[in-house]
């Protein structure tokens, strides 16, 4: 398991539970008691870490390499019966957006997200999550055909950005993600958005209109990167963490600040902590979603999307 | 109004008048680096012989499109931000504000009008550069969206002239979410099959591309303005090496397919009147 700087203290524990554990294989000695006593410590120092988390921190296990990816949750979720579908039939197959129809709990619904890699190679295969147009095209396509067969759309959004290249430029980064904004508007079945690590800008964006947006407890979502914010404003990488803050960009801000939907608990620790228990919340929270949006009319959640998202923002008037 | 340059009128300013310019009072072309006197210059929309087109306001453009000075009604002129983060940088948001604002006599980065171009009503939003880079935040938002209300309740067609170096970072996820806001207000325009034209100037980059600057029922723009998604310092930095010449210019969009057409500065007006009009008739 990888640890965070500010995971050092758990660190520790875990040691001291796997050398105890090693001492019970080579022994007789019965150290169930100490055991649970160091697992009550892990526990206590995680919530400890938890209550105190900075905004950076979040950001920090947002990209946790032990975090489960969009992969693992569809699979997870769909339990096994995803069918992934390729192609944005213009260009290419964007190996950083998958998508594709899948099963959850005798509902059918086309479920579509960005993918990191798990390893270099993957990384680099999966362009570690940032789509290019032929992504974002290729999104939309499988959402336009969930529509066509009224099958509700739910996206997992984690990306670090839409990919700033020349092909990309080429094809039109900036306008397939204006196209999705739009075309998502006016998408007649329910649509959930539900933000699994990074929500980086546009890039997330672009998949990120639904009736209901959520975000996982331990992601965040914002214009820019806290790194990339420090660069521009202060014209320094070394601001990450004031950025990070300012930005107001941890789930608990974006609720209150009203520009997300609602947030997800995660596992103490993490979702990387206990996956299942992520997965089991994640579809609890689609299955609660999908059932209150069932009571609408297409039209009546279109509207309804239009106002939500046109009363964001603060202004004053004299 | 008083703010209006008349540019066209400039166009047949008699001889007297520009022995009037004051020395020093020169314009040097950073593209041939020919010097004219700022009147002359002035005369030629800012743009200089060699085709190169300096940045202009938004009241200079309005100038260039309208009609008439006295019929030009401004919408929302009062709208301001309201520094929902009480952001704080090297400088706080709110005295960069309130020091823009001084310094520039606009409330925010973007302005919206309703006047006549040869008689045919338009609703223009026009963004303005010099208020923090034209950057997008709620007000850009929010006064497009009364545009488009306006729009629809006076059936009258929108243009926005976008200018812009995109989100207003100091509105964070504020200013993500314009880009949403616009593009559903965007979809009611749509729906009641009101033109919308979407004039691309230099520069246009980053979430204005990424929402309502693509979204034209026709995209239109200048010579030689940059259009992008990321910049092209950005785009350098990712793929490590010198960008191809042209790169992320008009020019170079209209290639790729993602412009209908380039218009120099001095013949806006009568194309847009040309193109307002087979919307119209
Ligand atoms: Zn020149």
């Amino acid at each position: 398991m990888v640890l965070l700087d500010f995971e050092e203290p758990v660190g520790k524990l875990l040691n001291q539970l796997e050398k105890i554990k090693e001492v019970e294989k080579d022994s007789e000695v019965d150290v169930s008691k100490t055991v649970e006593d160091i697992e009550k410590k892990i526990e206590e120092k995680r919530k400890e870490i938890s209550k105190s988390l900075t905004p950076w921190q979040r950001v920090q296990l947002s990209r946790h390499p032990d975090r489960p990816y969009t992969l693992e949750y569809i699979k997870a979720i769909t339990k096994d019966t995803f069918i992934e579908l390729h192609g944005d039939r213009t260009v290419k197959d964007d190996k950083a957006m998958v998508g594709g129809f899948g099963d959850i709990d005798g509902q059918t619904v086309m479920l579509i997200g960005q993918q990191k890699g798990i390893n270099t190679k993957m990384r680099q295969y999966r362009n570690f999550g940032m789509a290019n147009p032929e992504g974002y095209r290729k999104a939309l396509r499988l959402m336009k055909l969930a529509e066509k067969f009224d099958k509700p759309i739910i996206t997992l959004i984690d990306t670090p950005g839409a990919f700033p290249g020349i092909e990309a430029e080429e094809r039109g980064q900036g306008e397939a993600i204006a196209r999705n904004l739009f075309e998502m508007v006016k998408l007649k079945v329910p649509v959930i958005c539900i933000i699994i690590g990074e929500g980086a800008s546009g890039g997330a964006l672009g998949i990120g209109v639904g009736d209901k947006v959520l975000m996982m407890e331990n992601t965040w979502y914002s214009v820019i990167s806290p790194e990339s914010c420090s660069s521009i404003l202060w014209r320094s990488w070394e601001h990450k963490e004031e950025a990070a803050a300012a930005l107001k960009l941890t789930s608990s801000d974006m609720k209150k600040n009203k520009l997300i939907d609602g947030v997800i608990k995660e596992p103490l620790g993490g979702a990387h902590i206990d996956k299942e228990k992520a997965f089991a919340s994640v579809k609890t929270h689609i299955k609660k979603y999908l059932k209150e949006l069932s009571g609408f009319s297409g039209q009546e959640r279109i509207d309804n999307r239009i106002t939500k998202f046109s009363e964001m923002g603060e202004f004053v008037e004299d | 109004m008083g703010w209006f340059n008349r540019f066209r009128k400039g166009i047949t300013t008699e001889t007297k008048d520009k022995k009037e310019i004051k020395e020093g009072l020169w314009f040097k072309c950073p593209k041939c680096k020919n010097v004219v006197s700022i009147q002359e210059h002035n005369e030629n929309y800012n743009v200089c012989e060699c085709g190169y087109h300096e940045k202009i306001s938004a009241k200079m453009y309005m100038d260039i499109i309208f009609d008439e000075e006295e019929k030009i009604i401004e919408l929302n002129p009062k709208l301001r931000s309201a520094d929902p983060l009480k952001f704080v940088d090297t400088k706080k948001y709110s005295d960069r504000l309130k020091a823009t604002q001084e310094k520039t006599g606009l409330n925010d980065a973007i302005s919206t009008f309703h006047g006549k171009v040869d008689k045919q009503d338009l609703v223009v939003a026009a963004m303005n550069f010099e208020f923090i880079g034209g950057s997008m935040g709620a007000v850009v938002g929010e006064k497009i969206s009364r545009a488009i209300d306006y729009c629809i309740d006076k059936k009258v067609p929108l243009m926005i002239i976008s200018k812009s170096g995109g989100a207003r970072m100091m509105e964070a996820a504020y200013s993500l979410m314009q880009m949403t806001k616009t593009s559903a207000k965007l979809t009611q325009l749509a729906d009641a099959k009101i033109p919308y034209i979407s004039f691309l100037t230099d520069p246009t980059t980053g979430g204005v591309t990424a929402s309502y600057a693509m979204l034209g029922d026709i995209n239109i723009s200048e010579p030689g303005a940059l259009i992008a998604f990321a910049g092209p310092r950005v785009v350098k930095e990712t793929i490590g090496k010198d960008l191809p010449e042209g790169f992320q210019t008009s020019e170079f969009v209209l290639e790729h397919g993602f412009l209908d057409y380039i218009v120099p500065r001095k013949e806006l007006h009568d194309k847009l009147s040309l193109t307002l009009k087979m919307f119209n008739n």
